[in-house]
């Protein structure tokens, strides 16, 4: 049977859901762990809800069956709501404060859950302000790895392994951007996991 | 040797460049294209690769390659491989001298296809050997070998894997990639390679009597295998050996296929040991024909006593849930989802992006055409279903034959088909040439943004580079739709929304095929290259709250307290400026 740790990673396309799964995938491979994943492609990767599924220790098939997810890292709060029911009783889930409002919304007059409603249905949830902590570190785009940094302290893997993840996986250029990234979303779920 | 983590179409390309690829060819299709795209990004690249017109002009570059001796690969989907039937049946005839691997890959659920055909079906038809990966690993290691199995068959081999083998990830073990290269050289042999009848019918002889050496082929080659453990057994194939694994007891005998055509005594051996036997694949029931052909009195269940779902994709959750239902474990390993799904949580569907010119151009056909009927194709833009303006959709080029074809019924109302600068390369210049010497009356309207965007940004012919970063001069499109027949043919910038319908209203005036050209490069691609253009912005004191912004459907438009807004996602186009009734959208900065 199963003995892998199983992380699924949300949000909207082009929030950089991709790149987050390499960086764990890198440190699967630093710490000679088997990773198996599943990423979402094509016609979906448009504006589209796209999800990641991370197996660490996994040798069996990349998908993780609802309800039995260890950990959910939502770049979006909605998709956090969206993609609950994977995890399992007692899993962990990390989301970013912010939403992204679904265009579909606004064209067909669709209701939206307010921030407060939807945070009030996510009630175990570990929230991080990461634009506001991305931009800290120097750029709006650094938001995936705030959530990872976030994230990592309930990822069986070393801070040193995943921060050579991140050093192996973004542009050169925005390497120290990354880094602080991580590093303050490390420190704030801290702070979180206090108040959970 | 290394390990790195990677996607099955990228470890599919690197086992291309371990076997000596020589000559690389295919035509994007999700969730095929990564496997060129790859081998592009290499850096020192010794061989020929190419993103062809369409599949079947790819099949027969890489063919020939094959013919003259060099490693040959040729990618595709699986709709795809509908395009290249017709070589693929008599390639099998023919056969090669050097290795020619066939990668078409499928896509159960239709995560981005127009259906859920399965490519093995092909294989069998043509007589030729099938792999069929159960995970990244798995289709590293075949892709590699699948070169010297079709030189040692002298056979095309096709190489299926499926949506979860070529997007998933794993830590995959490479092996060194391979330095040397054959210079192609043609053996003439006409009863070889020219299939008139008295030639063919020799060759179909031959390639039935091959088929005994091909079974051992691959018997040898232990992609089939199996353990017996008790007096029930499940067979399982592709990703779906690795969910059975995963929740299979110890007591219960396990049959994977990984190659095709499978050898009948040995499946006829494993199965009569048990009493009960259980099929589990995604797509055709391919292997449960075979195992209910040699089964004799022992029952066997799958897609076709309804024990498995014959269509859609298959899950750890699913088959857990088919083997609890046999009775081959007590119950589903996995636990109760802790909450259901959310069911208020608003739909996030893909979009065409902010920016989009495809956006721009369906709102003007709108406009210009009320009451028309809009056949459409396959790409981006197909996503204009939401907008109202797609109403058919059934392969590459069918627009344009669909449109005329309506058209020449009868049908009273104007037809105004779109499709995509690849996709009218691909398949719909046959049909224009056709629906203009037919007579038919209708508009075409071609999308061109000078790329292959859906799939990820591939050039085709008016791109004006290569797959090997070489400059061509970019094709023209007026000029072949010129030589097709038609005598109007205008080019406009979507983002010039007056001038974009005023064209259209003169095609609208006039009888016969008219074509529009609607030019604007991929606002992705224009990003890529350098192009910034100024964003947007809502005046908020003029906003009336009128909505017609917001219903033009641009993501980067929003919508609260009662006024528009425009956000960072703005790409600049300016189309929504034109909208505005009240003028309140302006750039940026300048009102």
């Amino acid at each position: 049977m199963r003995g892998s740790f199983d992380i699924l990673i949300v949000g909207v396309g082009g929030q950089g859901i991709i790149l987050t799964s390499n960086i764990l995938g890198e440190a699967c491979l630093l710490e000679g762990r088997h990773v198996k994943g599943a990423e979402t492609h094509g016609m979906a990767q448009r504006g589209g809800s796209v999800e990641s599924h991370i197996r660490i220790d996994g040798v069996y098939g990349p998908l993780i069956p609802p309800g039995s997810a260890d950990l959910l890292i939502a770049l979006d709060m909605l998709e956090g709501l969206r993609y609950r029911h994977y995890l399992r009783g007692g899993g962990t889930l990390v989301a970013s404060r912010s939403i992204v409002v679904p265009t579909s919304v606004f064209v067909q007059e669709l209701p939206l859950p307010t921030a407060e409603t939807v945070q009030e249905r996510l009630p175990d949830a570990c929230l991080v302000d990461a634009a506001a902590l991305a931009r800290e570190a120097g750029s709006p785009l650094a938001q995936n790895v705030v959530m990872l940094g976030a994230a990592s302290p309930f990822i069986p893997l070393s801070e040193s392994a995943m921060i050579e993840g991140v050093r192996r996986c973004v542009p050169k250029k925005s390497t120290d951007v990354n880094l602080r990234a991580f590093q303050l979303g490390r420190d704030a779920c801290g702070e979180c996991r206090t108040g959970v | 040797m290394e390990t790195r983590y990677l996607l099955g179409n990228e470890a599919i390309a690197h086992a291309c460049l371990e076997a000596g690829v020589d000559f690389a060819s295919g035509y994007p299709g999700t969730p095929s294209s990564e496997v060129i795209d790859a081998l592009r990004m290499q850096k020192e690249r010794t061989f020929h690769i190419e993103w062809s017109v369409n599949e079947k002009v790819a099949f027969e570059n890489a063919l020939a390659a094959a013919w003259c001796g060099q490693r040959a690969l040729c990618t595709m989907k699986h709709v795809g491989l509908n395009v290249a039937a017709d070589p693929l049946m008599t390639s099998a005839y023919t056969g090669v001298t050097g290795g020619f691997v066939v990668m078409s890959a499928d896509d159960p659920f239709a995560h981005s296809s127009q259906n859920e055909q399965d490519s093995r079906c092909y294989a069998k038809f043509a007589q030729i050997p099938c792999l069929d990966p159960a995970n990244p690993q798995e289709a590293h290691d075949m892709a590699a070998d699948a070169f010297a199995l079709s030189e040692e068959l002298r056979l095309p081999v096709l190489f299926r894997p499926t949506t979860r083998i070529c997007h998933s990830k794993s830590d995959v073990a490479l092996g060194d990639v391979s330095g040397e290269h054959r210079k192609g050289s043609f053996q003439r042999d006409p009863r070889q390679y020219v299939v008139i009848p008295a030639h063919t019918r020799a060759l179909h002889q031959k390639l039935v009597e091959k088929q005994p050496q091909v079974r051992q082929a691959l018997a040898d080659r232990g992609y089939n295998r199996c353990i017996v453990r008790g007096k029930t057994a499940v067979i399982a194939s592709g990703i779906a050996a690795a969910y059975v694994q995963e929740v299979l007891p110890d007591d219960v005998s396990f049959l994977q296929i990984g190659a095709y055509p499978i050898d009948p005594e040995w499946l006829r051996g494993f199965v009569e040991r048990h009493d009960d036997v259980l099929v589990v694949e995604e797509l055709h029931p391919v292997v449960e024909e075979e195992v209910r052909q040699v089964a004799g009195a022992v029952p066997v269940h799958g897609k076709m006593d309804g024990a498995v779902p014959y269509t859609g994709e298959l899950s750890p959750a699913a088959v857990a849930a088919i083997l609890a239902r046999r009775g081959y474990i007590r119950s589903p390993p996995f636990p109760e989802a802790a909450a259901p799904p959310a069911p208020d949580v608003p739909p996030r569907p893909p979009i065409l992006c902010a920016g989009c010119m495809h956006r721009a151009t369906f709102h003007a056909i709108r406009r210009v055409f009320r009451d028309a009927i809009y056949p459409s194709d396959i790409g981006c833009y197909t996503l204009g279903l939401q907008l109202g303006a797609v109403d058919t959709t059934i392969c590459m080029g069918a627009s344009i034959s669909v449109g005329s074809g309506m058209n020449l019924s009868g049908e009273p109302r104007d037809v105004v088909c779109t499709i995509g600068d690849s996709t009218f390369l691909h398949a719909g210049i046959p049909a224009l040439l056709n629906a203009v010497y037919s007579g038919a009356n209708m508009t075409v309207v071609i999308l061109d943004n000078r790329i292959t965007a859906m799939t990820g940004h591939q050039p085709n012919p008016v791109t004006g580079v290569t797959a090997m970063g070489e400059d061509r001069v970019p094709v023209s499109l007026d000029a072949i739709c010129r030589a097709c027949g038609v005598s109007f043919v205008e080019t406009v910038d979507p983002y010039d929304l007056t001038a974009t319908m005023d064209v259209l209203k003169q095609a609208k005036a006039r009888s016969g095929v008219k074509v529009v050209i609607a030019r604007q490069p991929c606002v992705i691609s224009a990003r890529r290259s350098g192009i910034q253009r100024k964003p947007y912005a809502v005046q908020e004191d003029l906003c009336s709250g009128c909505r017609v912004c917001v219903r033009f459907g641009c993501p980067a438009i929003e919508f609260v307290g009662g006024k528009a807004s425009i956000t960072e996602l703005c790409g600049g186009c300016g189309v929504c400026a034109d909208l505005c009734p009240a003028g309140a959208i302006g750039r940026e900065g300048r009102r």
